[in-house]
């Protein structure tokens, strides 16, 4: 009789089933069951722990908060049905938009000059200096600090009576300027203090992905005549087309997220400023909550800035799509 | 040599990973015991949170006590600012967890503590603290009793009304700088407003007569009996004429000038005012005597002095309660030190440390004639004790905190961004709403 068991290793794995060792047929069909079921499913185990903890941490506070916004919840109360009033309070609500508005603002002003900067240090850094080691390693310094220190050290510096900031202005003939209580001063504060944090992030970023340009590049282009700055225009930018999508995607994410900053700018209070100068959608929000009390509303402001943002990402996306669609078919003239 | 090294490597990562489960291990006990409130020593851990200056801390009451009680340990916290402090603690009364055995409440708050709080609160009657509440003036403890009788906090501090101002700024202004004479000077608020526009005209740069709108505009409505409820529990902010005429008077001071266009206790500009001398003056209910003494320090003992508020008038703003949450699990040793705390050698001893002005009757009478070196030997106790005589029973009402806040902040936008008065009180006014709904 020709065996018909699997050639198993002398060490198996599955302690032997069978009440009678002498029967062939149940075992292997018990025991070619569990192999297959183990092979089918193991990935799924080893994934398990981590979804089991995205289940409970994620995905169940995202959906409880759907169930949140239908109702009018107050801190310390029970909640009652009111259906989409929430939503429509939220959009028929100036404050919201004034949010939107200085999310948008705030986010671009902190956003563009960043991921400029971040570009030109990088290809800064790209040559060979001394110390680059150094240089690069103190660039991500920023990123490592707590945003409420930082954030509360800026605020002293921005501070209108005795901030370095004023000081500093003052050396060029400037006069003092409010920043906490200006409408732009403000902005551009915290947009100042996100700067800082994260251009030398995104430089690094950047470093990384010009590695991967084929130095022979360059080098043809030189021998063609290129002068530096068209060197980056023609060959480092195209080449870092996806790192730069990468970092664009993550600063609006970050932007369109923006609390801590604002928050401690205007000293832990939410309301961004008296006439809600530098009030972020997370602020709105947090006021909304907490401030106020008024969790369903809160929550809707929440489930309205996932909407955005999950647009804002696609949109990202298919402008991409679309510019690369029209770089193919109009072919390769660089 | 390969088979070596990585051999080692292991062993090292083993014994590492190793020390550092156990330090981690062992980190989490000790802490966790901490917090269940028993040391190996049999000692009970009483947490303590605060806001502002309580003044216990810096009058080194928590060591007196813990030098008379060994078994007790007291860890203090202060959040600086009430506005961020009562938030999270609402948070922390809703969960059922994280709140300290006593935690401060402020009068502001207190009303809704006893209108909506009082299963998330202990009664004090109950406790060894229950037989302190008859010492109190009977609107400070009415105001912490619920319906049905539950006491919830235990009266620390009431906030008498005066006006704090540098002296030495007043000089180089031209302006009188007794208190005597300021007070004859001052009749009534647009006095006080003549006497700011004369600062203005002789002031040296950089310098403002007051602080912010909103701190002139909270001094005005302290002598006030209705603010923004009536005796039936109406929210009359919109109808309280007193109310309009204050937030108008305080927008005109801030449009004409006549401040510094600080946010008090949040702008790191208003902390460094005391001793820079951004500011010439600044409404003094008795516990800022504390802030102006840590905020400009030594070296501004000697500069500042204290007159009544214009025409004599009493008020009162601000004062608070000690409470202890239903979740503490220590809650007779709580109430034994609030007990003592609010005692009253304790509150004398707080108010001539950090002038925080006593709630408690037998307190009162041992203040009187406390003098202050750091006010040029003003004698701060008469005048608060006056202050405090003079102030009418105010009305409380759940979103006090709430329209206190939504005030100031529409007044610092008439100060700051230029908006309209009118448009400000609107605004203000429909931020309250909001809220209350």
């Amino acid at each position: 009789m020709t065996s018909t068991v699997p050639v198993r290793p002398a060490t198996s794995p599955l302690p032997p089933t069978e009440p009678h060792p002498a029967a062939q047929p149940p075992r292997r069909t018990l025991r070619s069951r569990l192999f297959r079921w183990e092979a089918t499913s193991a990935p799924y185990v080893y994934v398990a722990p981590f979804f089991l903890l995205f289940a409970a941490f994620g995905l169940f506070p995202l959906v409880y908060t759907v169930w949140v916004s239908l109702h009018e919840f107050r801190l310390n109360a029970e909640m009652t049905w009111v259906g989409l009033d929430n939503f429509v309070w939220l959009f028929t609500n100036a404050k919201f938009y004034n949010a939107l508005l200085k999310t948008f603002t705030i986010g671009v002003l902190s956003t563009v000059p960043q991921l400029l900067l971040a570009l030109g240090l990088a290809h800064l850094l790209n040559y060979r200096m001394k110390a680059r080691n150094f240089f690069r390693i103190s660039m991500i310094m920023p990123y490592a600090t707590s945003v409420a220190a930082s954030t509360l050290v800026f605020a002293q510096i921005f501070g209108r009576d005795g901030g370095f900031a004023n000081w500093m202005l003052s050396l060029v003939g400037i006069g003092a300027v409010d920043w906490r209580n200006g409408d732009l001063a403000a902005q551009i504060a915290i947009a100042v203090i996100v700067t800082w944090r994260w251009t030398g992030y995104n430089a690094l970023i950047y470093l990384a992905g010009m590695q991967s340009i084929p130095y022979e590049l360059y080098e043809a282009a030189s021998l063609d005549g290129a002068s530096r700055w068209q060197q980056f225009r023609y060959i480092t930018l195209p080449g870092l087309r996806p790192t730069i999508l990468f970092t664009v995607v993550v600063s609006t994410i970050g932007a369109t997220q923006l609390f801590g900053e604002p928050l401690l700018f205007g000293g832990g209070v939410p309301n961004g400023g008296a006439v809600n100068q530098y009030q972020t959608v997370g602020l709105f929000m947090y006021q909304q909550g907490w401030q106020y009390g008024s969790l369903g509303r809160a929550a809707a402001v929440a489930w309205v800035t996932f909407v955005l943002i999950v647009v804002l990402v696609l949109v990202n996306t298919a402008v991409v799509r679309l510019r690369t669609a029209q770089r193919l078919t109009e072919g390769e003239d660089r | 040599m390969d088979t070596r090294r990585t051999r080692t490597t292991a062993v090292i990562a083993a014994l590492t990973s190793g020390a550092l489960v156990l330090a981690a291990c062992g980190d989490g006990e000790s802490a966790d015991s901490a917090e269940a409130g028993e040391t190996a020593g049999g000692q009970t851990t009483l947490t303590v949170a605060l806001f502002g200056t309580f003044g216990y801390e810096e009058s080194g009451l928590f060591e007196q006590y813990m030098e008379e009680n060994p078994d007790i340990v007291i860890e203090y916290e202060s959040t600086q600012g009430e506005d961020k402090y009562w938030p999270a603690l609402q948070t922390k009364l809703n969960s059922g967890s994280g709140t300290a055995d006593i935690q401060g409440i402020e009068v502001a708050r207190i009303s809704e503590v006893t209108a909506n709080q009082a299963d998330l609160w202990t009664d004090l009657r109950d406790t060894a603290a229950g037989e302190r509440v008859a010492d109190y003036v009977d609107w400070k403890a009415d105001a912490a009793t619920t319906a049905d009788g539950q006491v919830l906090g235990l009266g620390t501090d009431i906030g008498p009304m005066g006006l704090c101002y540098r002296s030495d700024l007043f000089e180089e202004a031209g302006l009188p700088t007794d208190p005597a004479e300021l007070a004859a000077q001052l009749g009534s608020w647009e006095d006080f407003l003549a006497l700011g526009e004369q600062f203005k005209a002789g002031a040296p740069e950089g310098t403002a007569f007051h602080d912010s709108a909103g701190g002139l505009y909270n001094a005005i409505v302290s002598t006030e009996e209705q603010i923004y409820y009536d005796a039936s529990g109406e929210l009359v902010l919109e109808s309280n004429q007193a109310l309009r005429d204050a937030f108008d008077l305080a927008a005109q001071a801030g449009q004409d000038g006549l401040t510094a266009k600080l946010e008090q206790f949040v702008d790191p500009s208003w902390d460094a005012g005391f001793g820079s001398g951004t500011f010439a003056s600044i409404a003094c209910p008795s516990w800022m005597i504390g802030y102006i003494k840590g905020k400009a320090g030594d070296s501004g003992s000697g500069k500042w002095n204290i007159t009544t508020l214009p025409g004599g008038q009493g008020g009162n703003w601000g004062g608070a309660y000690l409470g202890i949450p239903a979740a503490s699990e220590h809650k007779e040793e709580a109430a034994e030190l609030i007990a003592w705390l609010t005692d009253a050698e304790q509150q004398a001893a707080v108010f001539a440390n950090v002038g925080n002005f006593p709630s408690n009757t037998s307190a009162i009478e041992l203040v009187g004639d406390t003098t202050d070196e750091y006010f040029q030997g003003a004698p701060i106790g008469e005048v608060f004790t006056t202050s405090a005589q003079n102030a009418p029973t105010q009305i409380l009402g759940p979103n006090d905190g709430v329209a206190k806040n939504a005030m100031v902040q529409a007044l610092l936008s008439v100060e700051v961004n230029g908006v309209d008065p009118a448009d400000a009180w609107e605004a203000g006014v429909s931020q309250v709403l909001n809220q209350v709904r």
